[in-house]
This record gives structure tokens, sequence and C-alpha cells, in this order.
């Protein structure tokens, strides 16, 4: 009785599984596969369900349209420039929180993902007006900040976990060898914390190229790809969308299958 | 190499007083263990001669120096860290050379200091090999390598046998009492393993809740514990105790167990009318199976054949007790025995405070 039960449960919950799986893979999968046809095809009813001619049409017209180049340069450059903000504050942030018992640390861990509360859509008004106020409205620079904020809580929190999964007697094996607490850094902690400090780093930058409402809001012709997308997409053809889902989605899916081992454990509380 | 000194070493934890007020002074060239149960302050006390925790107050001398202020890298101390503490990016030639490097040899030391290390753990066909390519006593034996190579002035070992196994651990027990008594380092170990700390130790340091309770030969803490704590933490079994009144009616004194009455020395005379309790390990107990003068009658409960011996857990009046028997002696569960005790292996113990109570039954 009980085993038919529990039979049931699973073959319950594997359907489930396989449910949520394909709402999420068979969008992806038309959207590559019609990224990846000629202009006909895309406009075909019914659609094609296996790719019978590939082509790089589609793409090509995506990439040659008008002000694509320079808004994925700018949202490269954007991107690139989350990274570093967003390492260099939260690096050490991570650091502190994974090494340090200090009074409030969970609760600045809390406030950490608490940041990301608040919707960006709300967020992004007064945002504009201070940036206007700065003198960088309009710029991939405060685009940029805006980013680096929005990831930052990533950035805090899978680097700490990083970093607590390095013993804490390394460090310490290395000061009693000779070490000061920053050369034990740099020369014990750093080159072990590299792989899951490029995940963070992947991370960022993927959520700066992914990100379209604060790109939008604060811009007006210097938009990132997202943001340019988000524009034109009405006035767009349908292989122009599709081109355009695909370049957006493609880099996340990477990143996602490289770093996923390490957001399991962002909380830095589980080790290995 | 040189001496150690702690001088009222103190450290705390938030409320939690991990050591509290702790003297002691290591010779040059001497082995000293740090034993006790888990949080008794000992990895603590090791930490704070290492620098890597700063004590509330007191001081700590390395050498006839003042370290107390100084970083780790400056105490001129090496460690062995329980989890090994291999750093697991570098190969074993790496990580053998890490200190020395740090001091800025020149290669050709280096690479000698290296080799003779590594032949003395044994490890010279490991050099090349990353710390994930090795056992668990392989790293033991690079940990403990990396150490020897800086020839620091003290070598410090925080419970380094503990993540091996038990047969390995008897092996390099042995293995590393001889190595450091080849190099001839000052060291001091700190393991909860009280058989490793009297198979090791010159001395050892018994602390029990942030103070240091005893130190002494292995044999004089195995023998004269200075308390209830630390004759009840090492030996196995542990010592027993009884709680006693010493009678000294008509000449010659008597201890009043619950059992019977105990002939003892005349000296006990003054401790007359005194609560005391009667520390006597299992092996300073004879079993005998007839009835025999100034023995006390008691029941055996259980018998546990150890090859060697046997142990019998046996009760008198109220106390129960762990005895060692020969292994012919083979008394059934329920059964009558008569113990003699011999007055001169007797521990004699304050009943309020659990401290010994001096020169009563020096043998």
């Amino acid at each position: 009785m009980t085993a038919a039960v529990s039979w049931l449960q699973r073959v319950l919950l594997h359907a489930a599984a396989v449910l949520l799986a394909l709402w999420v893979l068979v969008p992806i999968y038309f959207i590559t596969l019609a990224a990846f046809s000629t202009e006909e095809a895309v406009y075909t009813y019914p659609k094609q369900l296996l790719p019978r001619e590939m082509s790089t049409e589609t793409m090509r017209f995506f990439l040659q349209s008008e002000g694509v180049i320079p808004s994925l340069q700018r949202s490269v450059f954007v991107a690139g420039l989350t990274l570093v903000i967003a390492l260099v504050v939260g690096v050490p942030a991570g650091y502190a929180l994974a090494r340090f018992v200090f009074r409030g640390a969970d609760a600045f861990r809390l406030t950490v993902v608490a940041t990301r509360a608040f919707p960006i859509v709300i967020l992004s008004i007064p945002l504009a007006v201070i940036f206007l106020r700065w003198g960088i409205d309009d710029t991939i620079y405060g685009v940029a900040i805006a980013h680096a904020a929005l990831a930052m809580p990533f950035a805090v929190l899978v680097t700490s976990s990083v970093f607590a999964g390095i013993s804490v007697e390394l460090e310490e094996a290395a000061m009693t060898l000779g070490c000061s607490r920053a050369s034990a850094f740099a020369r014990i902690v750093l080159p072990l914390a590299l792989p899951g400090l490029a995940a963070a780093a992947i991370f960022v930058f993927i959520i700066s190229w992914n990100e379209v409402f604060a790109a939008s809001i604060l811009t007006l012709r210097e938009r990132t790809l997202p943001a340019h997308i988000l524009v034109v997409l009405n006035a767009s053809p349908l292989p122009f969308r599709f081109a355009g889902g695909f370049f957006l989605l493609a880099p996340s899916l990477l990143v996602i299958f490289v770093i996923r081992k390490y957001l399991f454990n962002m909380w830095g509380r589980v080790v290995k | 190499m040189a001496d150690v000194r702690f001088e009222a070493v103190r450290k705390t934890f938030g409320k939690i007083t991990a050591v509290d007020d702790v003297d002691l002074v290591v010779a040059d060239g001497e082995f000293v263990v740090l034993l006790g149960p888990s949080g008794c302050g000992k990895t603590t006390l090791l930490r704070c001669l290492a620098g890597l925790e700063k004590m509330d107050s007191g001081r700590v001398e390395i050498g006839g120096r003042d370290a107390t202020d100084l970083p780790p890298r400056r105490r001129r101390i090496a460690m062995v860290f329980q989890s090994y503490a291999v750093f697991p990016h570098m190969k074993v030639f790496d990580n053998v050379a890490f200190g020395l490097r740090m001091q800025k040899e020149s290669k050709a030391a280096i690479s000698e200091r290296v080799d003779a290390a590594a032949s003395l753990l044994h490890i010279e066909e490991l050099l090349d090999r990353y710390p994930s390519q090795l056992s668990g006593g392989q790293r033991q034996r690079v940990a403990v390598a990396r150490a020897i190579a800086t020839k620091a002035d003290v070598l410090l070992m925080d419970e380094p046998l503990s993540n091996l196994d038990a047969l390995l651990r008897m092996e390099m027990r042995a293995e590393l009492k001889a190595l450091l008594k080849k190099i001839d380092a000052t060291t001091i170990y700190v393991t909860h393993d009280q058989v490793e700390a009297l198979s090791m130790g010159d001395r050892i340091a018994v602390m029990n809740s942030g103070r240091i309770v005893q130190v002494d030969s292995p044999l004089a803490v195995y023998d004269r514990p200075a308390d209830t704590f630390v004759g009840g933490f090492i030996g196995t079994p542990p010592m027993n105790f009884l709680a006693v009144e010493v009678v000294a009616d008509s000449g010659r004194p008597h201890a009043r167990l619950s059992g019977g009455l105990l002939p003892v020395g005349s000296e006990l005379g003054r401790l007359a009318g005194r609560k005391l309790i009667m520390g006597i390990r299992a092996e300073s107990v004879l079993v005998e199976t007839e009835p025999a003068e100034d023995a006390i009658r008691a029941t055996v409960v259980v018998v546990e054949p150890l090859g060697s011996h046997n142990l019998l857990t046996v009760r008198t009046g109220d106390d129960t007790l762990k005895v060692s028997a020969r292994p012919d002696v083979f008394p059934a569960p329920g059964s009558d025995i008569w113990l003699r005790i011999e007055p001169e292996r007797i521990r004699w113990m304050d009943a309020e405070t659990g401290a010994a109570v001096d020169g009563a039954a020096s043998p």
C-alpha cells in the first residue's frame, strides 16, 4: 500500500518536473530554431518542429540592422564595468562574511539580499533624476552603476560561499610559514578561489547583459542591446525578434551550467 | 631551538573563558603535551602561542623574546594543523618549500632542506604529486615535513594524528616520537587522546575548563593525579573513586568504605575523621577468589575478557569499581570475590574539592 503510494508520488513528481522543464525549454527551443532558419521558414505555418535548413541568414539580418552593433558594444562595455565595480566592492564583502564573525553579520547578509526587494522599475525613476543631477544621465556609466547595484547581492553572496569553502587553516598555515594576512590571501586563498570568483564574475556580467528596465529608463540614445531591442521590438519583423531573443538568451544559458554549483551554496554555510 | 614561557595567559570568546590565567614553561628541546577533553582550551592556548589568537591578557615568550604582540610569521614557530592544511594547489615539493621560500632561501638551500625533510618523513617519492593524489596518512607526512623544513624554534602540533585511522595513528605515533627526538625540537603537542599523551610526551600538562590542572611526567600524571578530574580523565579504565572516612579508634588507621574496612598506612592517622575520596587504579587492586586477610568483599557484576587481563566490574557496598584480574581468573557474575588494595597505591583526595591530599600516600 505505502509502496504504491510512494510510487504514485514519484510519478507525479517526475511528471511535474518534466512539465516545468518543458515550459522553459520549448520556447527556448523554438527561439533557437527560428534564429537559425531562413527568413521564409520563420514565417511558415504550421511551425517546423525539427530543424530542416540551418541558415545564418536571420542572424546576419539581425546583426546588420541599424543600431544593433553599437548597442552591442555598449552592452559589453556596461557589463564589463559592472563586473569591475561589483567585484571590487563585492569580493571584500564576501570575504568578510565568510571569514569573520562580527556583530550583525546575519543582518548584513539579509540587507544585501533585501536590496533586490525594491522593483527596479520604481527605483529607476528617482535614479534617473539623480543621474540627471550628476550629469551621467543617458550614459553607459550611469547604467553600469545601476547594474552594479543590482548585481551586488550576487557578487557578495557567491564570493562569500566561495571563500567559506576554503579552509581557514590553510590561511593560518601560510601565516605560520612566513606570510602576512595579505600575502596569505594572495598566495593561498586567491588561487584557490579563482574558479569560483570567475563564476561570480560571469554571473555578474550576465545580470548586466540581460538587464533591460533600468537600461531603458536611464538611457535614451545610449541604449544597451536589450534596451534597444525592447524599443524596436514592435516595429521589427519576426526574424529580428527571434535572432535578438536568441542573442540575449544564449550567454545566460551557458553561464547557468558553469556556475550552478556555486549558486547552490549561496549562503556560504554548505562547505565543499 | 628555544624555550617557551606562558605567563598568565587569558583568552575569552564573548562570555566563555577559553584560557584562564595559564602559566607554563617549556624547556628548550622538551616535548610537552597539552591534554584535556574537547573545549578545555588546549587548542586555544596553542593558537595564542602561534599568534593566531589575540590574547586578552598575559604574555608569551619564545626563546627569551617577548612574542606577545608579534604576528605569527615573526614568532619563529611552525605548526601542524589537525586538518593538515596542505595547500591543495601546490605540489608536495612546493608545500614543503613554502616556508623556506618565504624566508628567501637560495634555490640550492631550499632543495637540500626539502629533500632532508622529505627523507625524514619518507615522502621522497611523492614530491612531484598534488595533495589530492595522496592518502590521509601521506598528507599528514607532508604537513609534518613542511613544518620541520623551516627549522623553526618551536614546533606546534594541534591534534596531528586525530584524523588518521587507529592502526595508522599508532604507527605514526611511534614514528613521530622518534623523529622529534632526532631533530631535538621544542615541541608543544595538543591532543585529547591520553594514550598519545602518555606515550609521547616528556611532560603532560592536563587542562580542564581553561586551566592547567597538573604538569608532570606521564608516569606521575598517571600514578599521582593532582585531582579527581585528572585521575578520571587519564587511564583506561579511569581511576576508581570511592568515598571513605579514615578512622583511627584503636591503633592502626583504617579507611571505612561502604563495603568494609581497609587498613591503611599509619601516616593516614592525621587524616582521621576527614571525608576523603580514595582513588585507586584498576590494576592496583588484587583480586582473590578466596576470603583473605584485610581484603574487602565484592560482588562481580560484569566480566570483560581482554586477552592480557580480565576487566571486572564489581560492587562493594554502595560503590562500583573496575578492577583487572589475571586472565585465568574468571569469576562468574554474581559470585563473590575479595579485593586487596595496596595502601601505597592509593591516591587520597579531598571529598569536597577533589584535590589530592598531599604527602598522604606518596610511594
